[in-house]
């Protein structure tokens, strides 16, 4: 390929809401365009304005740009534009689509990370409606699932996506690339606040740090004091061994997931469903993200027709100790939140656990019993938090104490 | 030169003749009363058929010169064989070949596979089709290139028309899966068995002349007979009339996509938390893959609370038969079906039947069936402000589906339409819909993925969706939702010239599809 001409983004039968662009640089001319759309009659002449608008922004004085658009919304068509301008000039600009507001919010570091959706960072169709599912955490991924040759689109892509989508409060998420290509993708998403990274084939705890200092000189330069965790991911034996250091590597590593499908391809076994192969990786990264105070986090369930499957995957999951697992489709959400929830009984424990423990408080008594078992300040402690997580989850109603006064006496 | 136009009831200026023929602009719901008496084809005689009630001959061809086919008539057939028809095209390539001119083609629907007869619209064959168009078709027809103008009915208003004798059918061509050399035809058994043959009912009635042809001739009787041999003038023999895969799905799916299963859910929720769905329920909904999944997403509250719908109204699909089977539908009530399974269940299940057309939808009849439904689930290419719903164009002003039923369906009690509120990056929900085909009074709720809005005429249904938790908003909201997402829209760009009218299901005109400007 010449290097007076590039493309970037998806075109073809079946691919939708994506931009297609090609940009032939010249020497003279001026600036020509062709239009192919499938939303021509409603938005030819916006598309057409914006592209030479952002050719007009990057220098671009002699071109010819060939447009191939599926429906991309207008983040979309600016990331594709950008992409073809970088890949043929050295500019350093960014044509930065609106940020509003309420795409700034921050998280909680302890906040409830059961369902992480992927999404693959190359490929927009997914990525409009992602916020709609309810998921725990939205993640805009650069790594596994974006091809060698588009990881750079994809991050300009990721980076409008961010500005641009609402996700309805799920944590924003990216899973960077290992290494130098990381880093760089780091520069180019946390100004658009990332509410947490993924850092990919996590081996040691300086793979996190190199990633968190990063983050800081990053962060030092901009105006925004949202907090920026981590959740390393652990996906060969070397990473295993190494679990606990990585887990408290540094303060803002909230979880620790395990990656079974990299893991069992490194340990030279075959990933079945029971899961009994990588048994010890999992319960041993439990083990150091608990000893650490961070949420340890499954993999994915990979069988996205399989909703039983997946049903019994999170039972196991959760018995094990995990606190969330990754999702690969929007139908995993439910039946992953639903597994990891407390169960009616648990609540219904929960509840008199409280109750007896506030009711002793309140009439001075030392010692507080259920029954005829006595129980401790962290027995208390466990109840409320499940009493918190089936409130935030819908199943206990806000007014539980009053509700309840009966059955507890 | 424009023909004169008048302003309707709804705001749209439509013209006081369509075809050289005198038409009544929409005057609202309810607002027109017909006078006069049904029409009635002319009086036939059994002396001039034979007495064995062998009515066969040899090719469609001497069938249609029986009839006396000549320029200016109007052929109908049905749309049973959907996207397998293999008899409609053939009319026109013997009638082309027999230098006929100027015929009028008056379908209950067409299809791709009908597309071979923009070549008989160039030739002048086809003076106009008076039915659905899409595809192609609707590109023709859009971009002003049929000689006529297109009147775009729905299935009640096309009953309703020949009733009537607003349409008269001069040659009624009627594919019939299994048939007798009488005439009697059913939609079921041989090997292009597409369930029933309701749409074919009227035609069979009033037509002039009524050719059957199959392709699985049975002894007399053909039994049970949905078209009535007493009706019919000729039988003709072929080897195929229809592509078997392409006349019903081998199985219809749910969709698959999370965006709609989500749409179908808030759907499902929405009629559980009003009210609407309870034991006895009658409902109404679909073969697109949203209304697909609401059915399962129904039936699984249905089975939760041990109550059971009353009927369904089909076009039926699987989905709708292990309803019937698994106990939580008493009766699927048929006017077409569209899988497999659904042809096998009506054929074997005796609480699985046909209903007629003139009982479902026809307006002008002592009732129909569409006023009594509880739940009618629908689409639409476009809702306004106004909740008016369009389904005959796209955003971009082309013809794009026939109206179907979905007028006819506007008068049950409760019509919810669960639609994207984008569909890639064209808007649904919009200032003013491109064409209107149903007002907005009749259209009670739309269900979004991004938020539901209930029309403010039905208080009763915002007050029983308070702290439901569902995401209620208003028609306005969801407007403005789609627009920051999207872009504001342009508008296409339409010439005077008018290439369609959309009658509502009265006959009068409620709107009409201009020419694009190229």
């Amino acid at each position: 390929m010449d290097n007076n001409c590039a493309t970037s983004g998806n075109s073809g039968p079946k691919i939708r809401s994506d931009c297609q662009i090609t940009l032939f640089l010249k020497s003279e001319g001026g600036i020509s365009t062709d239009l192919k759309s499938k939303v021509e009659t409603l938005y030819g002449e916006s598309i057409r304005t914006l592209c030479s608008e952002m050719l007009g922004y990057f220098g671009i004085e002699n071109a010819h740009l060939a447009i191939d658009d599926s429906g991309g919304l207008p983040f979309v068509i600016m990331a594709r534009v950008e992409a073809v301008v970088k890949k043929l000039t050295a500019s350093e600009m960014s044509f930065l689509p609106d940020f509003p507001e309420a795409n700034k919010y921050s998280t909680l570091r302890d906040r409830f990370r059961f369902s992480r959706l992927y999404l693959p960072g190359n490929t927009p169709s997914l990525m409009i409606n992602a916020g709609l599912h309810s998921a725990d955490g939205i993640i805009l991924d650069l790594e596994d699932s974006v091809a060698p040759d588009r990881k750079d689109e994809a991050r300009i892509l990721v980076r409008n996506a961010l500005r641009q989508l609402d996700f309805r409060g799920a944590e924003r998420m990216v899973r960077i690339n290992q290494g130098d290509r990381g880093m760089d993708d780091l520069d180019s998403v946390i100004p658009h606040n990332v509410n947490l990274i993924l850092i990919p084939k996590c081996e040691t705890a300086e793979n996190v740090k190199e990633v968190a200092m990063r983050i800081r000189d990053i962060k030092a330069g901009s105006g925004s004091d949202n907090p920026v965790y981590l959740m390393p991911i652990i996906e060969s034996a070397m990473g295993v061994e190494m679990a606990f250091d990585i887990a408290r590597a540094d303060e803002s590593v909230v979880a620790l997931a395990v990656g079974l499908e990299d893991l069992t391809a490194d340990m030279g076994v075959r990933r079945t469903n029971e899961g009994n192969e990588t048994l010890y990786a999992r319960t041993r990264i439990v083990n150091a993200a608990r000893a650490a105070r961070i949420q340890p986090i499954d993999s994915v369930f990979p069988d996205v027709g399989d909703m039983e499957g997946l049903r019994r995957n999170v039972a196991v999951s959760k018995s094990l100790g995990f606190e969330g697992m990754g999702c690969i489709h929007p139908r995993q959400v439910a039946v992953i939140r639903q597994g990891f929830a407390p169960e009616q009984e648990e609540i219904e424990k929960a509840r008199k656990i409280v109750l007896s423990y506030e009711d002793a408080l309140s009439k001075g008594l030392g010692v507080v019993a259920l029954g005829s078992k006595m129980i401790d300040p962290p027995v208390v402690a466990r109840a409320m938090k499940a009493i918190d997580l089936a409130v935030r989850l819908g199943l206990l109603d806000s007014g539980w104490r009053d509700e309840s006064s009966a059955v507890v006496n | 030169m424009s023909i004169p136009t008048v302003i309707n009831a709804v705001g749209r200026a439509v013209p006081a003749e369509i075809n050289g023929k005198p038409a009544i602009p929409f005057r609202g719901v309810g607002k027109y009363r017909p006078s006069g008496n049904k029409y009635g084809p002319p009086i036939p005689s059994c002396i001039d058929f034979p007495d064995d009630g062998n009515k066969v001959v040899s090719t469609l061809e001497e069938a249609l010169l029986r009839c006396g086919i000549r320029d200016g008539m109007t052929i109908s057939t049905h749309h049973h064989l959907r996207d397998g028809d293999l008899v409609s095209n053939r009319i026109f390539d013997i009638a082309s070949k027999m230098g006929v001119k100027d015929l009028v083609w008056f379908p209950s629907a067409s299809f791709p596979c009908n597309d071979p007869v923009i070549k008989y619209l160039e030739d002048g064959t086809i003076n106009r089709i008076e039915g659905s168009m899409n595809g192609p078709l609707g590109r023709f027809v859009s971009e002003g290139r049929m000689k006529g103008t297109a009147v775009l009915r729905s299935h009640g208003g096309r009953v309703q028309a020949i009733q009537d004798g607003e349409v008269k059918i001069d040659i009624a061509v009627l594919a019939a899966p299994t048939a007798d050399s009488f005439g009697n035809a059913r939609g079921t058994g041989g090997s292009s068995a597409c369930g029933v043959l309701g749409y074919a009912k009227a035609d069979s009635m009033y037509a002039g002349k009524v050719i059957v042809v199959t392709d699985n001739l049975v002894d007399i009787p053909c039994f049970p007979m949905e078209i009535e041999g007493n009706y019919v003038d000729y039988v003709v023999v072929v080897d195929k009339i229809g592509i078997p895969e392409k006349i019903v799905s081998g199985t219809t799916r749910i969709t698959k996509s999370p965006d709609r299963l989500l749409i179908a859910e808030l759907t499902a929720a929405f009629l559980e938390k009003t009210g609407i769905l309870k034991d006895g329920v009658r409902m109404q909904a679909g073969a697109g893959g949203t209304s697909l999944a609401i059915g399962v997403f129904i039936h699984e509250i249905l089975r939760k609370k041990g109550w059971k719908s009353k009927f369904g109204f089909g076009g039926s699909t699987r989905y709708m038969v292990e309803m019937l089977e698994s106990g939580q539908m008493e009766y699927i009530l048929d006017a077409q079906v569209f899988d497999l399974e659904s042809v096998d269940s009506i054929a074997r299940n005796p609480n699985h039947v046909p209903y007629s057309v003139f009982n479902a939808y026809n307006h002008h009849s002592k009732g129909n069936l569409t006023s009594m439904m509880d739940i009618m689930i629908l689409g639409a290419t476009e809702v306004d402000l106004n909740f008016n719903g369009n389904v005959v164009t796209h955003s971009d002003g082309y013809l794009l589906h026939g109206i179907g039923g979905w007028q006819n369906c506007l008068h049950a009690r409760n019509v919810i339409l669960p639609v994207p509120l984008f569909r890639d990056r064209i808007p649904v929900i919009v200032d003013e819909v491109t064409t209107l085909c149903g007002p907005g009074e009749l259209i009670d709720a739309v269900i979004t993925e991004r938020g539901i809005a209930i029309n403010p005429l039905r208080q009763d249904l915002i007050d029983s969706v308070k702290n439901s938790g569902l995401p209620v908003t208003t028609i306005e909201e969801l407007k403005m939702e789609a627009e920051r997402i999207c872009g504001k829209p342009s508008k296409p760009q339409f010439d005077d010239k008018i290439v369609a009218a959309i009658k509502w299901v009265d006959g009068t005109i409620i709107d009409t599809v201009r020419k694009i400007k190229k």
